[in-house]
Formats: structure tokens, sequence, C-alpha cells
């Protein structure tokens, strides 16, 4: 048991299937009340790193720290809340309202032959108001948009009151007026309610204003730091990294220190 | 009618076992039918029909069998059965829907060989193959209740859980959820109340009994809790009016049922688009 402040340390992660290395010494750490983002281009083992990191997948090399517990010998999973990006494929006719989605999000807290109480419903609609959806609670899952179903998954990720919230790529299928609302959600998150956050997305430049941290994956380990040293990081380094032209958005903003 | 029920006790056991695999077979019907599995009901009680077969086989040969309940070893194949459909959803990983056809084919192709060994259809196997109201024993009511019993109990107890895996089985299990053993639990109850509900509806009919009514209240409720008293309340619509009905107008019950679950799905579908229609 280390007693560090970093919600998730990641520690020299390599990960091969045969020959091929998705990963490869891979170090990174996610301070608490930090916002990281971690980008890089399709294929570039982020989706691999997230199991690792959620204990699906057993690395070859290195090792994975939740709260300062191995991962593997983790069991306060309702501490960690997961927005998966398949979140929103689930079958859309599936008959359950919105309150029940989110009641979902306590059922590995509540543990097994337990009931919900009225603190607990509670605690959901409290979940539901935080992501705006409150007047939707009884409405189907099905009826709403994707944006919308989308805060209804982080709010089912955030009922059980978690230390801190991964989320792998949520934006995918959402329109990009409700991606960007998405994100402001996620800012208003981390900076109003301390909540720690790790994103993983393709998407660069659309975050690094809300992002206090960065990491840039594409097998290694390009990148990792706070945004305002990124928005230095040369944009042909960016290039190469990508492999293909790419603009960082400089945002104009004064960091806080969070 | 109600003179005839309170003087035959044949009449009591039909309606008391009726109103029961009213509540459960629509009860798990919505689980089933929300994960897409709506057809692992007819597999098995085609599965079923091989037990009962086989039970009716052996008590040609061994008389002291004749004593046992064939719906007993029809348990017994639906079980294993169920077991091994969730075996072949495994290694089938991206064919999951093929378990069923295997599984349905294999009971059927078991039950042809037992009873064609048997010499052919009896009355018995005939009962098991369309539902016979006439033929429920008290002991068959003591079974039904027993089942009822025990599938109420996990449904209360894992719904939560239930609930989480239907709706995203891979989230579920990455938030601590032993999906496995509640996977197992769950189809061996779907396994119970299909042999159970087989003598009320037939194994024919008895997937009928546990989709209709879903089929249906999916389509105007609101909710997963709404859709699950909306299945039971057709369920038993349809059980104590297709008997009420067979009892007066002579007619096969476990068809009637099946036939009036229709019905309703058939109103609610019209309800539902006239509806749409008018806003």
């Amino acid at each position: 048991m280390t007693t560090n402040a970093n919600m998730i340390d990641v520690n020299n992660i390599s990960f091969h299937y045969g020959d091929r290395y998705v990963l490869e010494d891979v170090s990174f750490s996610v301070p608490k009340g930090a916002f990281v983002g971690l980008v890089g281009p399709n294929g570039s083992g982020k989706s691999t790193l997230i199991k690792i990191i959620l204990g699906l997948l057993k690395p070859q090399k290195g090792q994975v720290q939740l709260l300062g517990n191995k991962v593997n010998k983790f069991q306060q999973w309702c501490k960690v809340g997961y927005v998966s990006q398949k979140a929103n494929s689930f079958n859309s006719g599936f008959p359950a309202t919105v309150f029940e989605v989110v009641s979902m999000g306590l059922t590995s807290k509540l543990g097994l032959f337990r009931f919900m109480n009225s603190t607990h419903k509670q605690a959901v609609a409290d979940a539901l108001a935080l992501v705006g959806m409150e007047e939707y609670s009884e409405s189907n899952i099905g009826e709403l948009s994707g944006g919308q179903q989308q805060r209804v998954f982080i709010a089912r990720a955030l009922v059980s009151d978690p230390d801190f919230l991964i989320l792998d790529e949520p934006t995918v299928g959402v329109d990009s007026g409700s991606t960007s609302e998405f994100y402001n959600l996620l800012g208003k998150l981390n900076k109003e309610n301390g909540i720690t956050l790790l994103l993983v997305t393709h998407d660069i430049g659309t975050i690094t204003d809300k992002v206090t941290h960065v990491a840039c994956l594409n097998r290694t380990l390009h990148f990792h730091g706070e945004t305002e040293e990124f928005e230095q990081f040369n944009e042909s380094d960016l290039s190469d990294f990508y492999g293909h032209h790419v603009h960082v958005l400089n945002h104009d903003h004064g960091h806080g220190g969070v | 009618m109600i003179e005839a029920i309170w003087k035959f006790e044949f009449l009591q056991n039909a309606f008391l076992a009726g109103i029961l695999i009213g509540i459960i077979a629509p009860l798990l019907g919505v689980f089933l039918v929300v994960r897409r599995q709506a057809l692992i009901a007819d597999a098995l009680s085609h599965i079923t029909l091989a037990g009962i077969a086989a039970s009716l086989l052996m008590g040609k040969y061994v008389t002291s069998w004749q004593a046992v309940n064939p719906v007993y070893m029809g348990m017994g194949f639906s079980a294993v059965g169920s077991l091994f459909i969730e075996q072949l959803r495994k290694v089938y990983k991206h064919f999951e829907e093929l378990a069923i056809p295997i599984t349905l084919s294999g009971g059927i192709g078991l039950g042809v060989v037992f009873i064609s060994l048997a010499d052919g259809f009896n009355s018995d196997l005939f009962n098991y193959l369309f539902g016979s109201v006439i033929a429920i024993s008290r002991g068959d009511l003591l079974a039904v209740s027993v089942i009822t019993f025990v599938v109420l109990v996990v449904v209360i107890m894992l719904y939560k859980e239930l609930f989480f895996l239907s709706f995203d089985e891979e989230h579920a299990i990455v938030s601590g959820i032993r999906g496995k053993w509640i996977h197992i639990v769950f189809i061996l109850i779907v396994a119970f109340v299909i042999a159970v509900s087989m003598q009320i509806v037939g194994v024919l009919l008895v997937s009928a009994l546990m989709t209709l009514p879903v089929a249906a209240s999916i389509r105007v409720a609101k909710g997963f809790k709404q859709t699950i008293f909306l299945s039971i309340i057709i369920g038993e619509c349809s059980v104590i009016g297709g008997l009420v009905l067979a009892y007066y107008l002579d007619i096969a019950p476990g068809g009637t049922i099946v036939l009036l679950s229709a019905i309703i799905l058939v109103l609610i579908l019209l309800f539902k688009r006239w509806k749409q229609g008018k806003s």
C-alpha cells in the first residue's frame, strides 16, 4: 500500500499479442482531482490500456495500481466509475426508464440480496440532477437522443459516488453539438465537483481547454504532462505521432490551480 | 362453472396451476425477450419432451418407474439442456443464436427416438404435446407451487443483477457482478418453469406463454418493472380467460390460452397504432 495521492498509477506496462506489441513500456499516473485526456489515433492501444487498468486484461510486463492497490487485488470496484465506448450501443428498444438505468450503477455497491432504500433513490435523483437530466427520470432510455443517453450513462457511473471516472471514447456516435456540451459537462464535474477523470479520445483538438493533463499514446507514451506544456509541444511532433497533420486549438484561458 | 370448480378437484388443480404459471412464465419471459433469447424457451421445451418420452419409455420396462411423475425427468433433461445451451453460447461466441437450433434439433431427435422405442405415441405423451388440464394431479400442483416459490425468490433476490446483466452484460461484469453464476441460476429456473408449464399449454405452446405477453406489454409499458407487471397481467388474463372459454366451448385449453394471448397482443398493437395516429 503506497500513500501517494494518485488515483491511477500505470507502471511500465507492456502488452503484446505474439510478436506484435500493442503497448510498450507505458507509464503514467492520474493524480487526484486531475482531468487527464488520454489521446491517440485508432489502433494506438488506448482501449487495451483501459482494459488493463480495469483488470480485464493482464499485461505481460508492468503493473497497474488503483487507489494505491494492485489491480489484481483490487476489490472496491464501486469506487471506479466507467463509461464504455459501447455504452450507447445497447438495444434501444430496451424497456428501461432513465431512473432504472442510473440505478444499475448502484448494483455492485449494494451487493447481492440487498435492495434500494430512499437514500439510494435520492442518490439516483442527485446523479441525474448533476448531469442535468432530472426531468427525464421516467422516460424510456431509448426515446432520448445520443447526447442525452450519454449523460445518463455518466449519471450511472457517478451514482455510486466513485473516486474517479474512466470514460472510453464516450462521444462516439454523438453529434458534434452535443459533443461539445458533453465536454463542458465533464469540465464542470471536474472543476466544480472535484471528480477525477480519465478521458480516452482520439479527438485531440476539442479537449485541450478542458483537461488538466494530456497523455499521448501510440504504442509508447509520446507525451505526458500538464496541458500548458502540451500546447507548446511542437505541431510537427504531433503530426509524427498521429501520422498526419494535426491542429492543436490554442484556447485562451487561464489555468487555475487544480 | 364456479360450482364445478368446487366440485371437481381436477378443475381446482388446473386453475391454481394455471394462475401460478401465468405469473412465472411471463416474468422469466421478460428477461429472455430483452436479452433476445426468446427462442431458448422453444429449445428447452423440446428437450423437456425428450425427457418425458424417456421417462415413459422407462416405465414400460421398469414397472416401479411408472409411479414417478414424468415431469421430473423432463425437468432433469431441461436443466441439462439449459447448461448445454449456456456452454454452446460460449463456444460460438459470435454466433450465440446457434445454440438454440442445435439444442432444439437435438431435443426433437432424442424425443422421436425415445417415442419410437416406446412403440409410438400413447395418450400420455399426446397430453404433453398440447397440454392437458385434466391430467394435472395434486402432485403436479405441488411441483408447480414449489417452482413458483423458487422462481419468485430468485428473481426478487437477484433482480438488480439480472436487470443489469440483461441491459449491458459487459459493463455489469466490469462493475464486479458475477455474471457466470447468475446466468446459470437463471437458465436453470427457466428450464424448471418450462417443464412445469408444459402440462397446461404443452410443448408446442409453452414458449408462447413466455413471449406473447411480453411482446404485447413491451409496446406500451414505461420502464422495466412496468413491463414485468403488465406481462404478468396479460399472462393471467390469457390463462384464466383461456381456461374459462375452453370449459364452456369444450375446446383445447392450451391452444385457447395461447390464442387469447395472441389476440391481446394484436389488440394492443392496434391500440398503439390508433394512439400514434391520433397524436
